[in-house]
Formats: C-alpha cells, structure tokens, sequence
C-alpha cells in the first residue's frame, strides 16, 4: 500500500480552481517531487497534505487512513517552511525540542533526542543560540532537525533550498539526499526549480494549472515530455510547429513549418491531422562545419548566429536556411579550444530520427 | 550636508523649546511662594502639602487610577484580540470599529455616549459609563500596536507550531503570546495614559457624582487658579514620563505607529 | 475545519460586539436624536405620546422632524461659527506643518542612536495632560505674566496700545498649535525616514540649488506625510471645546463649544446631535478630500 495516496483531490478558490481532480501516490521512503509554475497549484497542494487547508472534494489517504479533515498538529506529518519558520524566542534546542514536547516525552529523553539530533546535523555547538544568530544556511539544518526529530511519516518541504546561493544549495542537496538514506523518512518537496527536482527525486510530478501533467522518473520526465508544456517547462528544447500528416504500422509522417516533411517513429494515440509541435533537445543536435560531405540524415544547412559559452559547454543559436531557429548544445571538448564555431560560420544541422518527439498541449 | 544640518538646527530648536518651556515654566511655579503665576518669590512645597491635603483632589486621584486600570486591562485583552484577528483573517470591519473612534473628534465619541448611557441603557453617568468610553478608544490604540508587532513578524511561525504538534491553544500559549508580550504591555501602558489624561470624553460621560482627575484641574482651572493646579500638573507629568519611557522601552514603534 | 471557524470568531468576536455596541449603536442613536424633537425639560421629547400629554399641558411635539436642520441653515449664526472652525482649524494646521517640518528633516537625518531620544522628546509633552498644556499657556500669556509685560513694553515703544494676550483669537490659536505640534512632527518624520538621499545627491550632480533640491525632491515625497500629519491636526482642532473655552474670550466659540452647550447646558439633544452630526460631515469630506487627495497623488507617480 502506498504511503500517501491523493485521490481526486480539488481545491476552489470562488470561481478559481487551484487544485483540479489530482490523483498520485507516494511509496514509502520515496523521495517525491511536486514540480511547476508559480500557480500551478503545488503550494495548495502542499498545505492540504499538511492540513493548513481543506480539499473541498476528494480524499487524502495516509497509510489507508482519510486525513483530509484531520487538524494539522494530529497529523504525523511535518513542513520546513520557505523560511524555515524558527521560533526566534526560542533557543535552536528548544526549537528541536518542540514536536517532542508536544507529544510529551519525558525531559530527559528529550534532551537526549535533541542532542543527537543535533549532531546529525553537525549543529551541537549551536545548541544555545538563537535563529538570528546563525546563518541562512545552519537555520536550514535546524529546521530540518526540527522536522525530523519526531520520525514522522512524511516530511513536506517547500522550496528547501530557494534562499540558499549556489553553492550551498550544491552542498544542501547532497546532504539531504544521505540524510534521506539515513533517516529513511520519506519526503516530499515542492519547488519551481526543475534543476532542483532533476537533481533530488526519485519520483517528479509536473503540474501545471491545478492538474497533474505526468508523473516519473527525472529521466523519463526529461526524455519523454507527455505534452508540450512539459517539454518547454524542464530545460530547453526546441519547439517547431508541427502537424501529422500521414500514418502508417511503424511511423507516422510530419508536416512542419517551414521545414518541411520529416518521419518519425509512430507515436502511440496520435491521428492524422493532429497539430502539435516536433521536439528536440539542444543537445541531441548535431551541428558540424559545412565542409563535410558526408551522408547524414535529415541535414539542414544554416548559419550561427550567436552564442553562449559557459565554460564546459556552449550553446549556439543556428538559423537554417529555411528561416527556423534552433538551439544546439556543444561540449567544449576539444583540447585548447574554446569552441568551434564562430558567429556566421556556415554549418549543418542534423539530429537523428529518435532523438526528435511529437508533443501535443 | 554639514552646512544643511546647520540651518536645520537653527530651525528645529526653537520649536523644541517652544514645546518645553511653557511646561517648564508649570513646574517651576509650583515651587513658586506667590499664590499669582507672575513672578517668582521664592522656593516652597507649600502647594504639595494643599494638594495631599484636599480630600476632593484625591478622592479624584484614587477614581481616575481606578478607572484608568480598569480601562486598560479592558482594553488591552480586547484590543489584543482585534489586533490579532485583524492581522490574521485581513477583516474588514472591524479595523473601521476600532480605528474610527481615534480618528474622530473626541467630542463626537463623548457625546454619542452620553446620549446612549442616558436614552437606551438608563445608566447613571459615572465611573463605569466613564471606563466603558475610555476603554472604546483605546482598543484601537492597542490593537494598532499588536497588529504593527505582528506585520513585522513571519506568519509561517505559527503554521509551523501547528504542524509540529501543537494544538491552537498551546500555539498562542507558546508561540503568539511570548512574541506579541511587549507589544501587548506597551498597548498597556498607553491606554493608561490616555485613560489618566482624558479630558474631553471624560468631561461627558462623568456626571455629576464621583470627581475624576483631569475634570477636577479644569474645574480649578475655570474657577480658582491656584499653584495647586501646577502642582498636581507637574506630579501628572512626572507620572507620564515614567509611562511613556517604559512603553518606549518595551516597544519603540509603539509610538510611531499613530 | 470548524476548528479554524471557531478561533476565528471566538477571537474577532468580543471586540466588535463591544465596538458595536459602545461605538455605532450611540452613533446611530445620534443620528436618530436628531430627528427628534427636545423635551419640556431638556432631554427628548417622546416619540409617541398618549393623549394625557397633551391634555396635561405638554408641548405636544412628539415624532420625528428636520425641525432641528431648519433651525441650523436657517440662523447665520451656525455658518458662521463653523466658518470660524475651520478657519482656526486651517490655520493651525498651517502652522504646525510650518514649525513641524524643520524638526521632522532634523530627525530623520540623525543618527539612529538620537533618533530615538529625539522622538521621544516630541512625544513627552504630548504625554503630559491636555489641560496642563493648556495651563501653561495661561500662565504665560497671562496679563501679569513676563512675556506679556514684554510684548507690551515692545507695543508701547512702538506706539501701540496695550494687548490682552489671554482670552483672544491669538491665545486659542496658539494653544491648538500647542497641543497639536506632536501630531504633525511624528507622520512627517516617519514619511522624511523612508527618503532615499541618493535622490538629493542626484540632484545635486544635475545642479539644483538646496531650495531647489528641497522643492522638487523632498517636498513632492513628503506629501503622504503632509497629508497625514494634517489629517490628524485638522480634524481634531474641528471638533475642540476645551482650548476655546479656556484660553478664549467669550466670543470665540467654535463648533465644539457649541455642541457641549446643547448637552451640558441647554440640555437641546436634538440639535446637540444635529451639530454633532454636521460637524462629522465636515470631518468626513475634509478625511475623504485628503485620501482622495493622497490618492491622486500616488497615482500620478509624482
């Protein structure tokens, strides 16, 4: 039975619907992403797992059990807020301390929790003081102390590590991943950041205007966009419109903006006539000099019309022949070399039959 | 920036002395051996002893400390709960219910009161019809100062509370209570202040029986000037001060938020 | 769910049943009262009356009447007084923004360690009673007092005749700006705090001279400040009884005076609340003209 289990889960807002028929489940000990715009509808999402808010339908199932109505301190689910939440007028050891005074342990087998659990966030020097006194980055692991000192059932984090700056999110996001592998606590993040969900989960839900759009594995998530949004919404990619214009046992024939016609392998459930977009990755095109002559498939010529070098990798913008624009992502791989093509270098563009997608919206 | 600061200097004194002097010049006199406010004779605490002397001044004294505390805690518990509520479920009507009543002319309030004790409960204008008015114009003060206290706070503390176990009364127990105490205190402290100096409201809702502070000063104002009135005004201010400063201390925007 | 609806009202409930009560329910009763006709002996008379009222002599007005509206448009008098109100009323305003401003700039250009000692300065006088500082005007304006043997000695070599400083239109209107200085200083300086001086330094590079700078930066930015600052003088000194009936002669009645005549004297309620009524009227446009005004403002991204 799955941990935690969503069932036609609605939430209105007068006539605005945040959260529309959401079905999901979430496996114990899983590390579970809920991914999407701003408004999608995660955030209210979040807080009805968390019992801030009420879904006007559907049920909330923990461990089989509806805790859809359940107050949020009945609950065996903890939050680390956005902001951490601190209590600032209490030290970090009784703000570790709090979920077990609440559930009323003896003091002394609290003070023996609080300081193991500060030491598993390397904190126990801290123990005194108070959340202005520390960093961004040491109030994070307080909260996260705080959050898991009781082993609830699930742990519910919102934007965990938006306030924090590059490099300590780098740092952060190792950490709870082996935190996660110690403690065995399932969690679930929620997060505008698709680098961050890419990176954490096992498991990514992408929503977008209150419905989930496709729930799996960042890989699958990332290779496979079920629809066009999807694919525009995680990393970059290349959109052309497109429509479907013949189909046969194995593939299916695209019509494409000023293309031109192109094959694809068959894509299941789509029809002629359907309108859509053809896909691909930066990085799965090619782009060689136009000296070669060799065969390759579907080739387009064009030139590079800009760039940007970021060190390891560098993007080129080519505009075909044809007039479309597309992106291509290049390892900087050549030895001594900065990057192969210059601006106004005449190239070709060429990708290879699988690596492009039909998505519809 | 230097030369700019100059020219303000200049100009901002005397308006700071403008402010001071005159009260000065109320405690001075009070020292002052002449019963007239016109020159000064000599040194003397003869006025103090009148003053702790006169039955009727401190018959007003012990009325208006009653209902001074009286209206404040009366206010303070209710003027918590607005600001609470304000703050939290972003109500709309309740901020017009209690902020009104300090925005408009005092008059207003003391009249509408008068009128309301007299035709509709039948109460006899006294102390308590006095501390209820007093404690409907303070609510606001207090609630203005709890609810700047906890727009400067993160509301995400006392979701978080919950989340972690508590119930909502150990919340504001533990969390909400602690954190808005000296907003709370310095609300406190200024309806008592407000409460002692009232004169206009007072003047309508008193009556005629039990003599009430601020009252009895203009009565000796109008009819009999005498140092004693500087006496018991430099006695008020001292009193002021110590209340003010302390509200000051507990809560320094408190003052800033008018 | 109903956990959350049960705090919401157990909290937000007893403070507006109390305001409700104390605050709008007198409110309206005034506004009721004014509609009434005065009874034989001050008071009210009653809204219906049996038939022995009238076999016994009485005035035999009862119900409700605009009687008391009439009676106010129709004596000058009225108008006049009221015209006198906010004359008072404007002028001390103008006054306070005058002398509140340096103090205002001065404070928010100290740094934060004075900053908090010089508003406290402000605020103490304005904790001292209201009729302290109304006394002490009295004593100093006094006719036996130095500063008028001063100001008059001045008068006299100049060829004047001597002035009665106390019991005048002057003396009233120095006690308004006395009593009202504090509320004008606080919203200015809190408005002045929030000024970026990069503003000013940016001007100053393009060349505007220091009233220039003041005139065209500072001042436009302080008109939230103004406005408030005003607000809070203006509508007080509307409705003020006390500071007329101390420091003023006998003809310097202002609104409030007249309101606290009809209550404690004449005991006329009806045309107590009528004034009462008239005089939050005018509270009510002066408040709305300035929010609107402020509105405008902002609006046009001054």
């Amino acid at each position: 039975m799955a941990l935690l289990e969503l069932r036609d889960v609605t939430r209105r807002f007068g006539d605005f619907t945040a959260v529309d028929r959401v079905n999901l489940s979430i496996e114990a000990g899983e590390l579970f992403t809920l991914l999407g715009p701003s408004g999608c509808g995660k955030t209210t999402l979040l807080r009805m797992i968390a019992g801030f808010d009420v879904p006007d339908s559907g049920q909330i199932l923990l461990d089989g059990q509806d805790i859809a109505n359940t107050p949020p301190e009945k609950r065996p689910i903890h939050t680390v807020f956005q902001s951490y939440a601190l209590f600032p007028h209490m030290t970090v050891a009784d703000n570790v301390a709090f979920p077990l005074k609440m559930s009323g342990k003896a003091p002394a087998e609290i003070k023996k929790r609080v300081e193991k659990a500060l030491e598993e966030v390397q904190l126990s020097r801290f123990a005194h003081r108070f959340p202005h006194e520390l960093s961004g980055g040491q109030r994070q692991r307080v909260a996260f102390a705080r959050g898991l000192i009781n082993r609830p059932r699930l742990l519910l984090m919102d934007e965990p590590l938006g306030a924090l700056d590059a490099k300590l999110r780098e740092d952060m996001q190792r950490e709870l991943i082996n935190l996660q592998k110690e403690v065995g606590i399932t969690f679930v993040f929620v997060t505008h950041s698709q680098d961050e969900a890419l990176a954490l989960s096992q498991r990514i839900a992408v929503m977008n205007q209150g419905k989930v759009e496709q729930i799996g594995e960042p890989s699958v998530i990332y290779g496979y966009p079920a629809n066009r949004f999807i694919a525009d919404f995680i990393g970059k990619i290349n959109l052309m419109t497109a429509q479907v214009t013949q189909i046969s046992d194995n593939d299916m024939t695209l019509e494409i903006d000023q293309l031109g016609t192109t094959t694809l392998p068959l894509k299941r459930g789509v029809k002629a006539g359907d309108q859509g977009v053809m896909a691909i990755r930066p990085e799965q095109v090619s782009v060689h000099a136009l000296t070669r002559h060799a065969e390759l498939p579907p080739a387009h010529t064009g030139k590079v019309l800009d760039f940007l070098y970021v060190g390891d990798v560098t993007t080129y913008i080519v505009e075909l022949d044809c007039g479309i624009r597309m992106e291509a992502l290049l390892a900087n791989s050549s030895p001594g070399r900065a990057r192969f093509f210059e601006v106004g270098d005449p190239v070709i563009v060429s990708w290879t039959r699988e690596a492009a997608q039909f998505l519809m919206d | 920036m230097k030369r700019n600061n100059l020219t303000l200097w200049l100009a901002a004194i005397p308006v700071y002395a403008f402010l001071y002097i005159p009260l000065i010049v109320v405690i001075v006199y009070s020292f002052n051996d002449s019963r007239l406010n016109a020159e000064w004779v000599g040194f003397t605490l003869d006025w103090y002893y009148k003053l702790f002397n006169n039955g009727e001044m401190l018959l007003a004294a012990r009325n208006s400390l009653i209902i001074a505390i009286t209206a404040s805690l009366l206010a303070t518990v209710l003027g918590t709960m607005a600001g609470l509520a304000i703050h939290r479920y972003r109500l709309k009507v309740l901020p017009v219910l209690a902020f009104t009543p300090i925005a408009m002319p005092e008059i207003l309030l003391g009249v509408s009161l008068l009128l309301f004790f007299l035709q509709v409960l039948n109460l006899t204008l006294g102390m308590v019809s006095t501390i209820i008015a007093h404690t409907t114009f303070c609510i606001g003060f207090v609630a203005i100062i709890v609810r700047a206290r906890l727009q400067g706070m993160d509301d995400s503390i006392f979701e978080a509370a919950r989340d972690l176990g508590a119930t909502p009364w150990q919340t504001f127990r533990l969390i909400t209570l602690p954190l808005i105490m000296p907003a709370v205190a310095a609300g406190a402290l200024m309806s008592f202040t407000l409460s002692i100096d009232d004169f206009v409201i007072t003047f309508f809702t008193k009556g005629v029986g039990e003599p009430i502070l601020p009252i009895q000063i203009y009565t000796m104002i109008k009819i009999s000037v005498t140092p004693e009135v500087n006496a018991i005004s430099t006695l008020l201010m001292l009193l002021t001060l110590v209340l003010i400063i302390l509200a000051n201390r507990l809560d320094a925007g408190a003052l800033r938020g008018e | 769910m109903n956990r959350l609806r049960l705090t919401r009202w157990l909290v937000s409930l007893p403070p507006t049943l109390f305001l409700l009560l104390f605050f709008v329910a007198p409110s309206l009763l005034m506004i009721v009262t004014s509609f009434r006709y005065p009874g034989e002996f001050g008071g009210l008379a009653p809204l219906s009356t049996p038939e022995m009222d009238l076999a016994e002599g009485g005035s035999g007005l009862y119900g409700l009447t605009l009687e008391t509206y009439r009676f106010f448009f129709s004596d000058i008098l009225y108008a006049e007084i009221f015209l006198k109100s906010f004359a008072i009323a404007t002028a001390t305003t103008l006054i306070c923004l005058v002398m509140a401003y340096p103090v205002a700039m001065l404070i928010a250009r100290s740094t934060k360690k004075y900053r908090n000692l010089m508003v406290l300065l402000v605020v103490l006088p304005f904790a001292s009673n209201f009729l302290i500082r109304i006394y002490a005007w009295m004593i100093i304006l006094g006719p036996e007092s130095t500063f008028s043997h001063l100001i008059n000695s001045i008068l006299g070599v100049l060829g004047f005749e001597p002035v009665m400083l106390l019991f005048s239109p002057f003396a009233v209107l120095v006690g308004t700006v006395y009593v009202h200085l504090p509320f004008m200083i606080l919203p200015l300086y809190t408005n002045l705090e929030k000024h970026d001086p990069v503003l000013l330094d940016a001007a100053q590079d393009l060349g505007a001279n220091r009233w220039q700078r003041f005139w065209r930066v500072t001042w436009p930015q302080s008109l939230p400040g103004v406005f408030s600052g005003s607000a809070l003088v203006f509508i007080p000194v509307l409705g003020m009884f006390a500071i007329p009936d101390i420091l003023g002669g006998t003809g310097d009645i202002l609104i409030g005076n007249l309101i606290k005549d009809q209550f404690l004297g004449t005991r006329d309620w009806p045309f107590g609340s009528t004034l009462s009524i008239m005089l939050t009227l005018a509270v009510l446009s002066v408040a709305g003209l300035a929010t609107w005004f402020a509105r405008s403002r902002a609006a046009s991204g001054n």
